[in-house]
């Protein structure tokens, strides 16, 4: 089973449990020290990486992201972590590359960033404290002005959760190893112009490096053959919480359906449709033809195989608007219900099957349609019962009932499972 | 390798000899495993502005409480009833400056200091530091992130955008770096 991130820090607010505050202050107690000895206090060791004299700054940070990233890759491959629950930035390219730039030049003319800059005013450097007061300031500043370009910050070149391995189509073992690979040569050449500019003498650097640099690979090839773990995988060793009777219940995916927790009558659909609190995200996987047919007003077509393709977005958009549901549906509930699997398989909290599918809807909503005919004779399962006169879509009546008029019955499955914000800065 | 200022060093709280900082790569390894733990137990990596940010709402929340209200990029970290202070990032951020000042407490870095180049005044040197600090956090919240939140805890999940605004740190400031080599060198 897979049990990182602890569920304390992903399905519960942190004031839940006092504790996490610990954990995250502990956190931030050893990336102050971390910083601290490897000088990141002192502004004339940062800058030197600018004048290629120290190359600090480029050892330090790549060594850390290299070595986080092949322990993180190695724990998803063997099953430990849920790289799905793991926080990725949000790719918002112009934002970033603006932002980046500016913040390049702030480096340079100051000689800190804003971590580095709190460590050393921290040991009483007093440029640190007043690069600290300066980022402060800075911060007030962007809060006061973002107004002025508030839609170009939010949607320009918005990507969500997008990583190397979707940018390239490469496999996560193949980025991993490049980007050590790459790491390596930058700090083969690091050290060249350290020779060279900075005249160092590398024969007192430590030999140890090189078994270092060795480690980095070896890890590095294991992320790749074993190779992360497949959606079905995850689905195997998947547990998901359910409240019943006011007690949480953990229990395999299979169990959850089979128990029909998730499954709901489309009266439920119609009524949190009709809930300006909720967003609800409704998943149409039939193919084309159907889909064109007739589908619920606001479904998206995503083809059952498109569903995994799907994911990253979700993802973003679920982490964004918690008070996200996700409803899939098919014209029984066999399509439907595999991408119920992929879906929850992959992370997304609150995802639901629409209870007997379009046919169902189309049995309650609009069995007093002249236009809509029951099909005679034997159907397939998870085939269309109903019969059209043309693919009129979402413009029959059925598509789009009006929820003050239908008072239906049924038992209400939804459970709104509402996931900790993890992006702390002001994108939450 | 520390240089302290030459002219007016005093003695740190427990007058120790600094030591030397750690080899690099030992540095970079330490902070990787602990941006590895931070992931693998709570979901998120570790930043700096994000947390400064909150820390700056609740203030304004305290002196002007009306003003939040009516700024939507502030409603967001601390509107209506919500309490700024309560994320992730706020912990973080005062572990890091107790930390930093642990570790210097240990090692004998515990002193008031200005680091600055050789031919540059202190008062042009705290004037750069604060415009510096200014610019760098304007940026960094651009960016939804500073080199800790982005560059580096994006780096490591390989988030793109994350790549992308790495390359454009050290490239603004390769940039500008020419015409401030006299400040620095």
């Amino acid at each position: 089973m897979t049990i990182f991130p602890l569920q304390q820090f992903v399905s519960q607010a942190l004031s839940e449990n006092w504790w996490t505050y610990l954990v995250f202050g502990l956190i931030g107690f050893f990336f102050g020290f971390a910083l601290e000895i490897s000088g990141f206090g002192n502004s004339k060791k940062l800058a030197a990486q600018f004048y290629f004299k120290d190359l600090t700054v480029l050892k330090v940070m790549f060594g850390a992201i290299v070595t986080a990233m092949v322990l993180i890759f190695l724990s998803s491959a063997m099953g430990i972590l849920d790289f799905s629950l793991v926080y990725v930035p949000e790719t918002y390219l112009w934002p970033g590359i603006v932002g980046g730039v500016i913040m390049g030049i702030g480096f340079i003319t100051g000689g800190f960033c804003p971590g580095t800059s709190l460590v050393s005013a921290a040991t009483l450097k007093i440029d640190g404290i007043f690069f600290a007061l300066g980022v402060l300031f800075g911060i007030w500043g962007f809060g006061e002005t973002v107004d002025l370009y508030w839609n170009w910050w939010n949607t320009n070149s918005y990507y969500g959760r997008l990583t190397l391995m979707d940018v390239f189509h490469l496999p996560t073992g193949v980025v991993v190893l490049l980007v050590v690979l790459m790491a390596l040569f930058m700090f083969w050449g690091g050290e060249q112009l350290e020779r060279i500019i900075g005249k160092r003498d590398l024969q007192k650097e430590p030999r140890q490096r090189v078994f270092g640099a060795a480690a980095l690979l070896v890890v590095a090839l294991a992320v790749l053959v074993i190779g992360q773990p497949t959606t079905a995988d995850k689905y195997a060793r998947l547990m998901l919480t359910r409240e019943i009777e006011g007690e949480k219940v953990q229990m395999p995916a299979e169990e959850i359906l089979s128990g029909r927790y998730v499954q709901i009558h489309p009266g439920e659909l119609l009524d949190n449709l009709a809930d300006y609190r909720l967003r609800v995200v409704m998943l149409d996987v039939r193919d084309e033809a159907d889909y064109n047919l007739f589908h619920i007003r606001g479904a998206q077509h995503v083809p059952l195989v498109d569903v995994p393709g799907r994911v990253p977005g979700l993802i973003s958009q679920t982490t964004a608007t918690p008070n996200t549901i996700i409803v899939v549906m098919s014209n029984d509930e066999d399509a439907a219900t595999d991408a119920w699997r992929a879906l929850v398989a992959e992370g997304i909290p609150n995802v639901y099957i629409l209870e007997g599918g379009l046919n169902n809807w189309i049995a309650i909503f609009g069995h007093d349609d002249p236009d809509i005919t029951p099909t005679p004779g034997p159907v397939a399962d998870d085939d269309l019962r109903y019969t059209f006169p043309a693919a009129l879509g979402d413009r029959y009546d059925a598509a789009r009932p009006n929820p003050h008029e239908w008072e239906l019955e049924y038992t209400p499955r939804i459970q709104l499972q509402r996931r900790r914000s993890p992006s702390g800065g002001g994108c939450g | 390798m520390t240089t302290a200022a030459p002219e007016k060093q005093k003695h740190g709280l427990f007058n120790r000899p600094a030591k030397p900082y750690v080899h690099p790569y030992v540095g970079g390894a330490l902070l990787g495993l602990v941006l590895f733990l931070a992931f693998l137990i709570t979901r998120n990596g570790l930043g700096a502005s994000g947390g400064l940010n909150r820390l700056i709402a609740a203030g304004e929340d305290m002196i002007v409480p009306g003003h939040i209200d009516q700024t939507p990029y502030l409603l967001k970290l601390a509107g209506g009833d919500r309490n700024p202070l309560d994320d992730w990032s706020v912990p973080v951020v005062i572990g890091a400056i107790v930390g930093g000042a642990v570790s210097g407490l240990i090692f004998g870095r515990f002193k008031p200091e200005l680091n600055k180049g050789p031919r540059v005044s202190n008062r042009t040197r705290l004037i750069m530091a604060f415009l510096g600090g200014a610019i760098m956090a304007y940026g960094a919240r651009m960016a939804r992130g500073c080199t800790s939140g982005q560059a580096l805890s994006g780096g490591a999940v390989l988030s793109a955008g994350s790549w992308a605004l790495m390359m454009c740190i050290f490239a603004g400031a390769y940039a500008l770096a020419y015409f401030l080599r006299k400040f620095w060198n």
